[in-house]
Parts: structure tokens; C-alpha cells; sequence
């Protein structure tokens, strides 16, 4: 009889307990491949490089010597490096910059309502969802030696005399323009979806109160919409200078880091040393120099965020 | 100072007509309070006057001049919003001081008026704190001041005391109709809460599907509805509306009495079944049906509690109501035909 009721009690609620029930094993299955991604592809490569920095490796090579700071010495007794970490830094700036004043009048634009807006949404977002090698490659022939249609475009508006003909990735200053404006077109869409989100997450009765209250257009643009998007807009420029700090396929699709080494960045001047040269100890060395920076406009920024923030 | 005028004001949405052809004077100084039900257009009427919306057809016209095609700044207006729209970046103090600065005024004379304001709302306190640091109805305050602080012509208020709690709320509509009458600003005033219209209000204004239905004091309002919509939709319980022929008759349920109470002479006299009664603290409501009518006719009657008549559900009793008290509307057009002086 009792066996009878206890049978009977098992198969009425008919339920076993399943693993998503379970909280104590439930969250560590579920971080499990955040964890392993982070430590095999993020953090095992970063101690790697921080212990070939500190070695002798090469490609050549399978003798690996700890000499503590030593290719860190070399490097920074190559004048490239220096040129490189400027490049980096004037092209991280000033992409930055004119990604701001871009972004924010697209956004602007693309608040309102008008007709065929997907359209202009599309294309806008368009030279973010290509690969950047792509677009890259796109460029090349747009600053061709020959071929530029820029300076086609440019002779045939009168603007360029007839004997003026500018080889874009051949003069230094012009090759550091050329690579700035395909950083600047890559980056614009990001910042653009990024600040129009701030843009709508702005309640209408502000902008209403700001006219009523007799605010013009630029004060309200500054006083009012500037102010309350800054903690959004820090967003757009942390990400804009991750992206740009890093990159090396602009540089190595445009110009290979030339006219002779003019144009190269940290990132490219790393893949130049370490891989195309063989020098993995000076490569991982000078990508490490790129570390501190980063980690340092991380946390200027999302301080900043975190201070601006507004409800 | 100034009257607010609109002439035919029209406002279509694509298809549907949020304002239709609106005509409404708030005379110098009035309280003019805007009422209806959600959807009637009265918030987009506002927006009209404040030159946040243009309007598809007629004019706006504030102090005699026709202000349509000026916008929001250039009216001297000042309007209070439902949310507040307080800026969550500035201070208080910067929130006050905002329409001075915009209007370029000196530094100083800036200040002196800052003072001013915040000392008339009580939150001089508060002056170098964030909106997000306020309560909601020291929000309120800092909305209102806001609003005064550059003595407009027009105070535009949205629903200013929605999203008070019950107990601010009245005590926040009282402080409201002190400064008012102390400023003696025009102001115009929209709700869909009809205590506050009627408690606050020296005119209502009442809306429906984009149409001024009536526009009156709330006396006029409340004793003398212009057609069905208004007999129902101000009141609680709404007017009870029973048929009669061709014809609605109309009475308010605190109107409809025990025949002990109500008397006999000059009055209409009901067999009503009551089904239930509902007590409600200060008052009884009672529901029932009058009997010898087809259709059923549904009844309210609202008893003060210090009438002491013991009325029980499922009870036949007698009730009644004076004859000026029954207004009479016509059923094919909702539209009052007479009767229900006061």
C-alpha cells in the first residue's frame, strides 16, 4: 500500500530535475565558453607575447634566452618606433576628431523623418559591415598613382591645375591624409548608430522645453543636447580609438607603412618586425607598447562616462 | 498678460484630425482649463499655442497679434510639462536661470530673479542640486519656477500634477491656484481629470475627438451639459441618462432621492428596485433599475451618509427628482433640447 502511494506520488508530478534546474553547476556551464574564449584566445596570447617581449625568439629559430628588457631597448633605440608611435597617435586624434563632426551631424540628420531614410541608413552603415581589407583595397585604386579618380574628378572641376597630379600614397604628408580619411570612413558609421542611439534615448519633452524656453538652435545644441549626449559620445570615441589605435590593415593595404616607413603604426610596424621580419621578441614588444595606452583611455573614459552620466 | 485666441485652428495627422476647426478665447488673466477624455485633442491644442506643432489650417493669435507662423521663442510663453522636462545635466539654479540666459539678460538682474522665483515655490534649498536629487514634487517646483521666472505672457501647463501622489497633488493644485491669481497670468490648463478641472478652473473647456464641445464655468459646466458626451463624461458617478422616446431624460445621481428626502411637490417620481449598495465612506451610491421601462433603465443615486434612510438590495422604493433638475438631450443627436436650469 505504501510502496502503491510513493510509486504513485513519483509518476503524478512526473518531473526530474534537470540540469537547468540546477544553480550550483547551471552558471558555471553557461560563463564556461566566455571564460575559455577570454583565457585560450585573449589571454593566453597576451602572456605569450609579454614573455616573448622578454626573450630572444625569432622566427628562425628555436632557441628562446630570457633577456629581460632588452628588445624593449632596441626599440626604443629605433627611430622608427618613434615615427610610428606618432603616426599612431596623430591618426588615432585626428580620426577621432572629424569622426565626432561627421557622426554628429549624421545623426542629426538621421533623427528626422524623411522619406527613403532606410535608404540613407543602409548606406551610411555600409563601410562598417564591409571587411575593412575591402574597403581598404577600394581606396587603393581611388588614390592610385594613375588612375586616381580624385584627381581625375579634380582636373576635370578645375580645382587641380593640369600639371598638378598628387601621387596620394607616394608623398608622406598626403599618404598620412589618405590613410586618415579611410579611418575616418570606416569609423563614421559606428560612431553615427552609436550617437543616434543617445540622440532618441533623449525624451522629446526636453527639446520642447529648451524651445519654449527660448532656446535657438546652437543653444540648444550646445546647452542642452551636447551636455546630455557627452556620456554616449565618450562611448563612440573609446571605441573609435580602440579601433583606430589598433589597426594595421589600412596601413598595410594603402602603403605598407611607406613612403620609406613614414606612415607606419604601432600595430603594422609590429607585424613588419615580428612576422615579415622574423623578430617575434621586437614584434611582441612593440604591440605591447600599445597595451598601457589602450588601458589608459579605457579608464579615462569610462570614468568620464561614468562622472557625465545623466539620468 | 494677454488673451490667447485660436481661429479655426485645424491639426491633421495623416488621416486623423487631432485638432478640428477649434475656436477659443482664454480672456486676460483666466484660468482656462482644457478637459477630455485621452486622445482628444487637447494636448495638441496646447502644443499648437505653444508653436511646437504648426497647425494645418487658422491662426494662433496671443495678445492681439497673430503669432502662427512665430516659433516657440519668440512667443513669451512658458509651459510646464507633464514629465517636468527638467535639464538632468544643470543644476536647479540652471534650470531657473535658463530662459534669462536665453533671452541674454545681465548677469545680476539673472540672479535677483532666480531668487525671486525660488523663493516663491520654497526651494531656495535646492538651488546647486541635480534634478535626479529632487523629489517629484519638488520637481514640480523647480518646473514651475521655471516657468515664471521670465514673467511670460502665457502659462501652458500639461498635466502638471499627474504624476504627483494623491495627497501632493491636492495640496500642490491649491498652491497652484494661489500663484496664478497672484501673477495673474493667463493660463491655460490641460487635464483629464475632472476634479482638478473643476477645482481649478475659472472656464472648462471640454474637448472630444478633436471639437470644443462646451466651454463654460464649471457651474455651467457640471449644471448645464451641452449635449450627452458632457453629461457623462464630467461627474462620478456620471449624469443618469434614461430613454424616453425620442429623447434622453437626464439627472445627476446626487439629484435622484428617497421621495422622504426629495419631497413631492414639482417633482418626477420613479419606482425604483434597488440591486446594490455601495458604501463609499462620505457617500452611498446605490445601483438599481427603474422599473416599467423598456429598455431596462440603469440607474445610479449618490446619498450623503448623513442622510439616514435605511435602504436595503432588492428593495422597491420610490425616489425622486425635482422637475428643474431634469435636463432633457435628443437622442439622435446627443444634443440638449431643454429643462435643467440652475
Amino acid at each position: 500500500m505504501t510502496t502503491a502511494t510513493a510509486a504513485a506520488a513519483k509518476t503524478d508530478i512526473g518531473y526530474r530535475p534537470r540540469l537547468a534546474d540546477n544553480e550550483r553547476w547551471l552558471w558555471r556551464l553557461m560563463l564556461a565558453p566566455a571564460i575559455l574564449y577570454i583565457v585560450l584566445l585573449v589571454g593566453f596570447p597576451f602572456f605569450l607575447s609579454l614573455y616573448y617581449s622578454l626573450s630572444d625568439v625569432t622566427v628562425g629559430s628555436r632557441d628562446m634566452n630570457f633577456v629581460g628588457l632588452e628588445s624593449y631597448r632596441r626599440i626604443i633605440d629605433d627611430r622608427t618606433f618613434w615615427t610610428a608611435l606618432k603616426n599612431t597617435l596623430i591618426i588615432t586624434i585626428v580620426t577621432q576628431v572629424f569622426m565626432l563632426f561627421f557622426a554628429n551631424i549624421l545623426a542629426m540628420a538621421l533623427s528626422v523623418d524623411f522619406r527613403g531614410k532606410w535608404l540613407v541608413r543602409l548606406l551610411i552603415l555600409l563601410p562598417w559591415v564591409a571587411p575593412i581589407s575591402l574597403g581598404s583595397i577600394g581606396w587603393l585604386w581611388i588614390y592610385d598613382s594613375i588612375y586616381s579618380i580624385i584627381n581625375w574628378t579634380g582636373q576635370a572641376l578645375r580645382i587641380l591645375g593640369p600639371n598638378d597630379w598628387p601621387i596620394w600614397l607616394g608623398q608622406p604628408n598626403l599618404a598620412m591624409a589618405s590613410i586618415i580619411i579611410v579611418q575616418i570612413w570606416r569609423i563614421v558609421p559606428l560612431a553615427t548608430v552609436i550617437i543616434l542611439a543617445g540622440l532618441t534615448s533623449i525624451p522629446q519633452d526636453i527639446h520642447d522645453a529648451a524651445q519654449v524656453d527660448g532656446a535657438g538652435f546652437w543653444r540648444h545644441m550646445f546647452q542642452i543636447t551636447f551636455p546630455l549626449l557627452m556620456p554616449i559620445t565618450l562611448v563612440a570615441v573609446l571605441f573609435g580609438a580602440i579601433f583606430t589605435f589598433t589597426d594595421l590593415i589600412v596601413v598595410f593595404v594603402l602603403t605598407r607603412g611607406g613612403p620609406y616607413d613614414t606612415t607606419q603604426v604601432l600595430a603594422s610596424w609590429a607585424f613588419f618586425t615580428g612576422i615579415q621580419a622574423g623578430d617575434l621578441a621586437g614584434g611582441a614588444a612593440i604591440s605591447l607598447f600599445l597595451f598601457p595606452v589602450l588601458v589608459a583611455i579605457a579608464i579615462v573614459f569610462l570614468r568620464l562616462a561614468r562622472r557625465t552620466e545623466v539620468t | 498678460m494677454a488673451t490667447v485666441e485660436a481661429r479655426r485652428i485645424s491639426k491633421h495627422f495623416d488621416e486623423v484630425r487631432a485638432v478640428d476647426g477649434i475656436e477659443l478665447i482664454a480672456k486676460e488673466g483666466e484660468f482656462l482649463v482644457l478637459l477630455g477624455p485621452s486622445g482628444c485633442g487637447k494636448t495638441t491644442l496646447m502644443r499648437l499655442i505653444a508653436g511646437l506643432e504648426q497647425p494645418t489650417s487658422g491662426d494662433i493669435v496671443i495678445d492681439g497679434k497673430i503669432v502662427t507662423d512665430l516659433p516657440p521663442r519668440a512667443r513669451n510663453i512658458a509651459m510646464v510639462f507633464q514629465s517636468y522636462a527638467l535639464y538632468p545635466h544643470l543644476t536647479v539654479e540652471k534650470n531657473i536661470s535658463f530662459p534669462l540666459r536665453a533671452i541674454g539678460m545681465e548677469k545680476g538682474e539673472t540672479r535677483k530673479k532666480v531668487e525671486w522665483a525660488a523663493k516663491m515655490f520654497g526651494i531656495e534649498r535646492f538651488l546647486d542640486r541635480k534634478p535626479r536629487q529632487l523629489s517629484g514634487g519638488e520637481r514640480q517646483r523647480v518646473a514651475l519656477a521655471r516657468a515664471v521666472v521670465r514673467e511670460p505672457v502665457v502659462f501652458l501647463l500639461d498635466e502638471p500634477l499627474s504624476n504627483l501622489d494623491a495627497k501632493l497633488r491636492n495640496s500642490a493644485r491649491d498652491e497652484l491656484k494661489q500663484f496664478q491669481r497672484e501673477l495673474a497670468t493667463t493660463t491655460i490648463y490641460v487635464t483629464h481629470d475632472q476634479a482638478e478641472a473643476m477645482g481649478l478652473g475659472d472656464r472648462i473647456a471640454v474637448l472630444n475627438q478633436g471639437k470644443v464641445i462646451q466651454v463654460g464655468t464649471p457651474h455651467e459646466i457640471y449644471g448645464r451639459p451641452m449635449d450627452v458626451f458632457v453629461a457623462t463624461f464630467i461627474g462620478s458617478p456620471p449624469m443618469n441618462l434614461i430613454e424616453d422616446g425620442a429623447h434622453y431624460i437626464g439627472f445627476r445621481p446626487e439629484e435622484f432621492l428617497p421621495r422622504e428626502i426629495g419631497g413631492a411637490s414639482d417633482s418626477a417620481a420613479f419606482p425604483f428596485r434597488v440591486t446594490r449598495v455601495e458604501y463609499l465612506g462620505a457617500d452611498h451610491l446605490i445601483y438599481g433599475v427603474i422599473e416599467g421601462r423598456a429598455p431596462e433603465a440603469h440607474v445610479i443615486s449618490k446619498l450623503p451618509n448623513n442622510i439616514r434612510v435605511e435602504i436595503t438590495a432588492g428593495q422597491k422604493y420610490e425616489f425622486v427628482v425635482r422637475r428643474t433638475d431634469i435636463a432633457r438631450f435628443d437622442r439622435a443627436s446627443g444634443r440638449r433640447v431643454d429643462g435643467g436650469e440652475r
